[in-house]
Parts: C-alpha cells; sequence; structure tokens
C-alpha cells in the first residue's frame, strides 16, 4: 500500500515527446484513473510508474522512495495488460504462481496463496487448465490473480476491460472496483473511456496532447473544468460551448452575450477577448418567455429525458431536459441556464477563466 | 446439391485437391522408393531390364533382397585365393555374402566416420546458426541498436550472391588459418552462410511475439534474460524449429565446399558417396544405400518437427 508521487515526469522518444512536464499525486489506496484520448500519453506514463519505460527526466516517489530510474523488479508494482498477457505456454495456476517462484517462495507457501487468491476471484475451477482456451471474463480473472497474488505495494492497470464485450466490461467493472475496496490496494488504471473513468475512479486525470490537463475527484472534474478540453471530453452529450466576445471584470457576477445579460458565478480574474460560455446540458432549461432565443433542429427521445440541439446566436446547445417537456423541431423557444453552473473559457488557451465556481479546483 | 457455402470447400473440389495432392506426393516419392529399393538389390538386379522393382517375387520384374549393397558400403573387400577362402570359413552373415565374389572383409569403410562427419558438422553448425541467430534477432527486435536497419542490410547482403562464388578466397584463408580440413572450420563456414537466414526468420518470429509477455515477466520480478529464456523461447520455439531445419537442410546437403575444403580428417557423407562409384565399377546397391543412410538423419529431424515447420513455413506471419 503506499503513495505514489509523480513530479515533473517528462518523457521524450527521440524528437517526439510523449509525456510533457506531468505532476500529480497518487494517494494511499486511491483508485486512480488516467483518462485521456489515444496517444495522450496516460500508458507511458503508466509505464513509466512500473518501471517499463524510464523518464526522460523527473522524479517518480513510491512511498517516498525515488525509483523512477528503477528496474520493474524493484519496484514492488504490478500490471494488468490490456491484452492480459498470460503466459500462453503455461497453465492458469502457474501463470499465477509465476510471481511467486520467482521470490523464491516455497511450493507449500505458492500454493496455498495461489489457493487463497482464486477463491477470491472464483477461479478455483479453472486453476489446471491452459490458459488458451479461457473466456475474456476469465482470463481477466487470470491476469487479476497474477497481479494480486504477491501483494504488491500498487497496481497498474493498462485499458484492463478494453478487450472484454460491451456486457461483460460493466460486471468486471464492478467487480474490479468491490475488489480494490476489498484489498484497498493503490491502483492506477488507464482508460479512454471517460464513463468508465467517472464510474469507478476515486481521482481523475485527464491527460491530452502529453498534458495533464486537469486532476481531481470525478465531481470536480465534471463540474469544475479546467480547460475546454476536459469539459468537452467528459460527459455526454458533452458541455456546450456558447461562443462570443467579451470583456469582463474582476468580482463581476453577470455578463451580456449575445445582447442578453446572464448570471454567472463571480468572476475572480479580468479577461477580454474570445470567450466561450459553458454550460453542461442538464443546466439548461427550455422556457417559452426568456429572452435568450434559439430554434429548435432535433431532438433525441432517451427515455426518461430527451437531449434536444438547438441553434443559438453563439452555435449549437445540447439541452437534456425532461421527456416529458414538449420541443418540436423548428419551433422557437427561450433558453435558460443554471447560473451556478456556469464555466467561462479563454477560447485562445481553452483555459477556464477564474471563478467563485471553480477556483478551489484550479491549479498553476 | 447442400446448402452453398463460400469458406467450405465443396465435395468435388475436395476430392479434386486430395487427388493432386496424393499425385503430386506419388511423383516425388517415386525417386526416393526407387533409390531406397536399390539399395537391397544384388548389382546385376540393380542394372537389369526391364526393371525389377517388386520385392521377393519370382515374376519378371521381382528380385530377391539383398544386404550386399549395405555390407559393400560399410566394409573393405579383398579378392582371395581359393585356398584361402577354404581354410578360413565365413565368420558371419556379412562375410558370407561377400564370399559369393571370392572376396573376404579386410576392414570398416569410411562411410561410419564420414557420415560421423556430417552429423557433427551438419547438426554443429545448425545448433550454433540458431543459438546465435536467436539472440541477435531478440536484441534486433526488441532493442534500439543503432543503423539496425543497415545492420540487419549487411547479414543479408551475405546471401546475395553463391556462397561458392568466394570459394577460393575462402579456401586460401583456411589453409592460412589452419581451418582446412577441420570440423570447427566447416561448422564456422555453415554457420556463416546460415546465420542471415536463421536472423532474418526468427526476427520476423519474435516480432510476432508481443512484448508485453516479456513485459509482465519483467514485472513479475524476472531479470531480462530470464524473461527472455522462460517467456519468449518457449513462444519461438515454432520459429525455432522451422529455422533449425531449413539451417540443418543445407549444411547437411552442401557438396561444393565439403568437395574443395575436406578431405581426409573432416570429409562429410556427400563428398565421400561419389567416391564408391569409383571402387571397382558401379556399385549401385551401395550408392543407393549410402543414399538411403544419408537421408534419414534430416527425415528423422524434420518429421520430428513437422507441425512447427507446417506453421513456421508462413514465416510468422500467423502466430498462435
Amino acid at each position: 500500500m503506499a503513495q505514489i508521487v509523480i513530479k515533473n515526469v517528462k518523457k521524450q522518444f527521440g524528437d517526439f515527446t510523449a509525456v510533457r512536464q506531468s505532476s500529480f499525486t497518487i494517494e494511499d489506496g486511491e483508485f486512480f484513473m488516467l483518462l485521456g484520448p489515444s496517444g495522450c500519453g496516460k500508458t507511458t506514463t503508466l509505464r513509466m510508474i512500473a518501471g517499463l519505460e524510464l523518464p526522460t527526466s523527473g522524479e517518480i516517489y513510491l512511498d517516498g522512495e525515488e525509483i523512477s530510474q528503477r528496474p520493474p523488479s524493484e519496484r514492488d508494482i504490478a500490471f494488468v495488460f490490456q491484452m492480459f498477457a498470460l503466459y500462453p505456454h503455461m497453465n492458469v495456476r502457474k501463470n499465477i504462481s509465476y510471481p511467486l517462484v520467482s521470490q523464491g517462495m516455497s511450493r507449500d507457501a505458492v500454493r496455498s496463496k495461489v489457493a487463497e487468491v482464486s477463491k477470491i476471484l472464483g477461479i478455483e475451477d479453472i486453476l489446471d487448465r491452459p490458459v488458451g482456451g479461457l473466456s475474456g471474463g476469465d482470463r481477466q480473472r487470470v491476469a487479476l490473480g497474477r497481479a494480486i497474488v504477491r501483494e504488491p505495494k500498487a497496481f497498474m492497470m493498462d485499458e484492463p476491460l478494453g478487450a472484454l464485450d460491451a456486457e461483460f466490461r460493466e460486471h468486471m467493472a464492478e467487480e474490479l472496483r468491490a475488489l480494490h475496496d476489498r484489498m484497498g490496494a493503490t491502483t492506477v488504471y488507464v482508460t479512454h473511456d471517460q464513463l468508465e473513468a467517472m464510474q469507478m475512479g476515486d481521482k481523475i486525470v485527464v491527460m491530452n496532447n502529453a498534458v495533464v490537463e486537469q486532476f481531481g475527484t470525478p465531481q470536480e472534474i465534471y463540474d469544475k473544468p479546467a480547460t475546454m478540453f476536459v469539459a468537452d471530453f467528459i460527459g455526454s452529450p458533452s458541455m456546450n460551448f456558447l461562443k462570443f466576445h467579451g470583456k469582463l471584470g474582476t468580482g463581476a457576477s453577470a455578463l451580456p452575450m449575445h445582447g442578453v445579460d446572464f448570471d454567472v458565478p463571480q468572476t475572480r480574474e479580468p479577461f477580454e477577448g474570445d470567450m466561450a460560455f459553458g454550460v453542461r446540458p442538464e443546466h439548461v432549461s427550455l422556457s417559452g418567455d426568456a429572452k435568450f432565443r434559439a430554434e429548435v433542429v432535433a431532438t433525441e427521445y432517451l427515455g426518461t429525458t430527451q437531449i434536444v440541439t438547438l441553434n443559438t446566436a453563439g452555435g449549437d446547445v445540447k439541452a437534456r431536459i425532461s421527456s416529458e417537456q414538449p420541443a418540436r423541431t423548428g419551433e422557437t423557444v427561450g433558453l435558460e441556464f443554471n447560473p451556478e453552473t456556469i464555466t467561462l473559457f479563454d477560447r485562445q488557451s481553452g483555459r477556464a477563466l477564474k471563478s467563485e465556481l471553480n477556483e478551489g479546483v484550479l491549479h498553476g | 446439391m447442400s446448402s452453398f457455402s463460400v469458406t467450405e470447400p465443396s465435395n468435388r473440389t475436395k476430392w479434386f485437391a486430395g487427388t493432386l495432392v496424393i499425385l503430386y506426393a506419388v511423383i516425388t516419392m517415386i525417386p526416393l522408393v526407387w533409390i531406397a529399393l536399390t539399395g537391397f538389390k544384388s548389382p546385376s538386379d540393380a542394372i537389369a531390364y526391364p526393371p525389377k522393382y517388386v520385392i521377393g517375387s519370382d515374376s519378371e520384374a521381382g528380385f530377391k533382397p539383398t544386404l550386399e549393397g549395405y555390407v559393400n558400403l560399410f566394409t573393405t573387400r579383398t579378392r582371395q585365393t581359393q585356398e584361402f577362402l577354404d581354410a578360413n570359413p565365413p565368420e558371419n552373415w556379412a562375410d558370407e555374402i561377400v564370399r559369393q565374389y571370392d572376396m573376404v572383409i579386410v576392414g570398416p569403410s569410411k562411410f561410419g566416420e564420414r557420415f560421423l562427419n556430417s552429423v557433427i558438422i551438419g547438426f554443429g553448425s545448425t545448433f550454433l546458426s540458431v543459438f546465435l541467430g536467436t539472440l541477435a534477432a531478440y536484441a534486433f527486435s526488441r532493442f534500439k541498436i543503432p543503423l539496425a536497419d543497415d545492420l540487419l542490410f549487411f547479414i543479408l547482403s551475405t546471401r546475395m550472391m553463391p556462397p561458392i562464388a568466394v570459394a577460393i578466397p575462402i579456401f586460401l584463408m583456411y589453409r592460412q588459418l589452419g581451418l582446412s580440413d577441420t570440423h570447427l572450420g566447416m561448422i564456422l563456414l555453415y554457420t556463416g552462410v546460415n546465420i542471415s537466414l536463421a536472423v532474418w526468420l526468427l526476427k520476423s518470429f519474435i516480432d510476432g511475439i508481443p512484448t508485453e509477455y516479456e513485459e509482465a515477466a519483467l514485472i513479475d520480478g524476472y531479470t531480462r534474460f530470464q524473461a527472455f529464456y522462460k517467456v519468449v523461447l518457449p513462444q519461438a520455439a515454432t520459429g525455432i524449429a522451422s529455422t533449425a531445419i531449413f539451417c540443418l537442410i543445407f549444411a547437411w546437403n552442401e557438396y561444393a565446399f565439403a568437395v574443395l575444403l575436406t578431405t581426409a580428417n573432416a570429409q562429410t557423407a556427400p563428398p565421400f558417396i561419389p567416391t564408391i562409384i569409383g571402387v571397382g565399377g558401379l556399385d549401385w546397391p551401395a550408392i543407393a544405400a549410402g543414399v538411403t543412410i544419408f537421408l534419414l538423419p534430416v527425415m528423422i529431424f524434420t518429421i520430428l518437427l513437422r507441425k512447427h515447420l507446417l506453421r513456421g513455413i508462413t514465416f510468422g506471419a500467423v502466430r498462435k
């Protein structure tokens, strides 16, 4: 069980920078998600923590010990690969006991340890089967077994559910989370699936283009995005951005956009230029007499709610409203936004402007 | 007519394909069977016309099997006077066979020795090629080696001309180094020719093994070498086996260099077998017996590794 501190870590492959000066802290026992689109550097970051890649510069602390240049075998970290990487020439039992054999553990001890782990994972009856014929879920469990059997300081998981079909993935996600809660081991989990990250993580790091965009709890990241990328990447449908040009003083709590005044969380910095008015679809409401007018372009029925796409002066907006509420294509309606949830962005840099809402969350 | 399928060939296609394969196999096998049969004929049966090919039959085409060819292959014999033959009754069944020509066995021929040389040099160079090839292929496949592509091309370039083109320089070099007519010399030579094939073949096989397996082993607390030895090698078995077969076939059958570089000490079987022709006319049964025995090791080796070879022929394109 351990705390992991990533400090100014950078990784270059020749001229290509995979990870740029990243820093974050993973607390002991946390289920920590590394989230981002493919090629953003999340897997490289994970591999650096595990020792499969060595950082070009920067430090990695595991339990206060600097480990960034050590070989993986000296780090006491387990790794679950996306394709499971079970040793194909060994049966299930041998696969699980392999890490223990390397430690020189006695045969009896290995046997009882494997029995214990297989009981936790419910794979006692397949111990003597070859790994070749196993189903995806069983392979996943064996891979987990191999990881937890030697009780490492931390677990690294590289999209471990990516190879499973959708139906089973959900089940496995629950199983994984339950296993984590039971063992309480620090876990770093890489995924590109924002739903998975929100559902399972205690904390999330969002990465894009080799840079850490934001890290925090799922709620913080969802409600108080630090950049337009995070706001766009998290949530489905993603956050709406109404484009406008405006001027803003410190301490303002209202601002004019396309001729209509909107209440916003009190600002903490002045800004003038191209801005985006960020609002989540569930914080948009349709009302007949509101001043900000929009035309209904499309509706998507989702059962209890519906997603309504509207055309406004600031661009398209999606609203998640009750299915009961009528919304007909072609109709012109008024829009209102829940003022406490608004995030304003600098469209040039993509970063969120400091306000009453997000001042505790933004760093740097 | 049952339902039509795109992937499953129809019965007629299967039947046709099967017939073709069998026909091809029979045609390929005829010379081999003929050689094996000739090994058991007497010299006169071997050159009889019309040819004889039915074992033990009294018919026109039948012949009585005899081990004469094998005896002649493995022994040296001298012709003796009748008095000597009468005074010394035959000692064993082999002696008895040669008595019909008024001969006695005076000792073993060189064939056993030459055959052993072939085994030592063939398997020795195969082992060395595959051993070095595996290590080199692993390094090329997994590590960032400066100028790796150029090095691989350089390795391949040794195959861009027939090896025999450099026979004279090698002959002179070997004489200078004292490697002429030595086992070590021949092993090194065949390894030199085979190593490029081994590196290239094995590299493609090792490229096909996902690096995750080794990484899992590294994480599990093993060193890089242990990971290579315990995880990569077992999975590269297919590639190693097929590479070994190719290397062995080349080294085993190589004739030109063997003629040129070996004489009394390290001569292999291929240059020896034709020399049987010179001893007292054409002894076809003995030659055929020599060829039959010479074919056996490669055949056995290939049959043992057959299941790997079949997969290996796809050159690592398909794994699992």
